[in-house]
């Protein structure tokens, strides 16, 4: 299928050129959209792998919940780009070090025996009414219950942990409560006076 | 339907057979949609007119009937003015990224049992994830306008938006259980036999929570405060004009209308009739269920004040979600115990 060919090779320079954008960007709003961009394209990717409900999933998860939130920080902050760039030189060594182990761990398990082409021969495409939403939960919530649910306690201790870091009580903030405000009554605020008219 | 138009492009190739016909397909969603759209804001300025005693447009054509031309016209012919130091490539984009999605979600909306474009799966996740998109036209346009009003706007939207869509997942994860299925024809299916089959009574709650948060989505009132012309002029769309304008416009009541469709298809059994030995089933239910949810956006915008801000905020994260996750609860129960509609 040559329509499936030219689809990935354009999904893939798009997810490469903006993945490259994202680092390049001086501005942090663009770099944020880039990022959105990113994955967008990425889910393109693997809806060609037939991995329907990741592709779905990840354009609803980080680009329609986590990049907003994202955008929303980036977008309040005035974050200052010359202090970031500062310390480009002095970690430069460290980036590229980096980048190298990087490098070789993808291509040591690319080239491999464990997930190379030989290796991992392509499988058949499964028919149309495969629903791999259903085959993923099946495997998810028996075979990998309790990884699945290890995860899940991991997510809520970094929640609940955000949240106890960021609350702190301000004796000088003033707040409302809106439960108070609309538990009142109008006998508590409103006095209806009976008096004779004013005449001049 | 198709297949009658097949023989006049025999000398194409198949592929482009197919992409023709596409084509058609997608014309024949999108062009009903604009003029149920036109003809939307005309009824919203009629009904809201006559609720509060006036009698709405009525100078252009018989009855003001071609007041969204007049409209649509004076739209194309404006000019479009880019603020001073505004981010031009994302303030173009910005309307087409709201219209995009609205647009894109209609592709898995069935019209009844074979009347469907793209019948896929994952239907129920499609929709989600192309709902949630909408946001970024909104975010993208109160940023590029270089505009405090707009960027307000837009912070506003972003929060809410995020807020709502959590609800509303919480609410379709209960339409899924009851229907065993991601695909809205086989979730239309499974409220087959009469309306007391439907979903909406015993998912009562998620068909309430759905609503609510579907208007909160395209922030309409009384959840509008992304626009709230009395404190933020006019929010993220502040500074545009024309065309771009009507985009947004476009955007906005095309996902009401896909919010309406949506809550028909999943609460109120779609294109099924309510009594179906007197009266057969047909796509005319699925408008009239649609119709009913339309008017009541325009209802709710005629009838509550705009809410504040931190009270629409209380409402989705301390009313809504915690709701939705009880009545999940409670339906988890009713399946286990085949209770109501999943007894055996």
């Amino acid at each position: 299928m040559w329509i499936e060919t030219v689809v990935f090779y354009f999904f893939a320079t798009l997810t490469v050129l903006s993945a490259i954008s994202v680092i390049t960007m001086r501005n942090p709003v663009h770099a944020a959209l880039f990022l959105v961009l990113t994955f967008f394209s990425t889910a393109f990717l693997w809806m060609l792998l037939e991995a329907e409900f990741l592709a779905i999933t990840l354009v609803l998860v980080y680009v329609g919940a986590v990049m907003v939130l994202f955008l929303f920080v980036v977008m309040m902050l005035d974050i200052n780009i010359a202090v970031l760039r500062e310390g480009f030189i002095k970690f430069l060594p460290v980036g590229i070090a980096l980048a190298l182990v990087m490098f070789g761990l993808i291509y040591y398990a690319l080239s491999g025996d464990q997930f190379s082409l030989q290796a991992m021969a392509d499988p058949p495409p499964k028919a149309a009414d495969y629903s791999n939403t259903k085959a993923l939960g099946a495997v998810l919530y028996t075979d990998y219950v309790f990884a699945f649910e290890v995860a899940a306690v991991i997510l809520l201790v970094a929640i609940i942990a955000a949240i106890a870091l960021t609350m702190r009580k301000r004796p000088e903030t003033k707040y409302q409560n809106p439960s108070d405000q609309i538990r009142v009554k109008k006998q508590d605020r409103l006095r209806v006076i009976k008096m004779e008219a004013e005449k001049e | 339907m198709m297949e009658t138009l097949l023989p006049y492009m025999s000398w194409l190739p198949a592929e482009l057979q197919y992409l023709v016909v596409t084509l058609i397909k997608i014309v024949a969603i999108v062009i009903p949609l604009f003029i149920i759209v036109a003809y939307y804001t005309y009824a919203e300025r009629k009904v809201i007119g006559y609720m509060q005693i006036r009698v709405g447009p009525n100078r252009v054509g018989p009855k003001g009937l071609f007041q969204p031309f007049a409209d649509m016209f004076k739209l194309m012919f404006k000019e479009i003015v880019v603020p001073t130091n505004a981010n031009i490539y994302l303030f173009i984009i910005a309307p087409v990224l709201a219209f995009a999605p609205a647009m894109a979600a209609w592709a898995v909306i069935p019209f009844n049992d074979t009347l469907v474009f793209s019948d896929i799966n994952a239907g129920l996740l499609y929709i989600l994830a192309m709902t949630s998109l909408g946001v970024y036209g909104v975010i993208i346009a109160g940023w590029a306008s270089n505009s405090k009003y707009a960027l307000l706007g837009a912070m506003r939207s972003a929060a809410q938006i995020v807020a709502y869509e959590i609800a509303m997942g919480f609410a379709l994860v209960g339409v899924l259980m009851a229907s065993g299925s991601l695909n809205l024809g086989d979730i239309v299916d499974a409220q087959r036999g009469d309306w007391s089959n439907w979903f909406f009574i015993p998912l009562l709650p998620l068909f309430l929570v759905y609503f609510i948060a579907g208007v909160a989505e395209t922030n309409r009132a009384p959840f509008d405060v992304a626009e709230g012309e009395s404190e933020i002029v006019a929010g993220f769309h502040v500074e545009y004009s024309g065309m771009t304008f009507a985009v947004f416009f476009l955007a906005e009541y095309a996902n009401m209308i896909l919010i309406s469709m949506l809550t028909a298809l999943m609460f109120l059994g779609g294109w099924l009739s309510p009594w179906p030995e007197l009266l057969p089933d047909s796509i005319f239910w699925l408008f009239f269920k649609t119709g009913i949810f339309m008017l009541l956006f325009l209802w709710f915008r005629a009838t509550f004040p705009r809410y504040r801000y931190d009270q629409i905020m209380r409402l989705g994260w301390k009313v809504l979600l915690p709701v939705t996750i009880v009545w999940l609860v409670v339906e988890g129960v009713m399946v286990y115990y085949q209770v109501g509609p999943w007894a055996a």
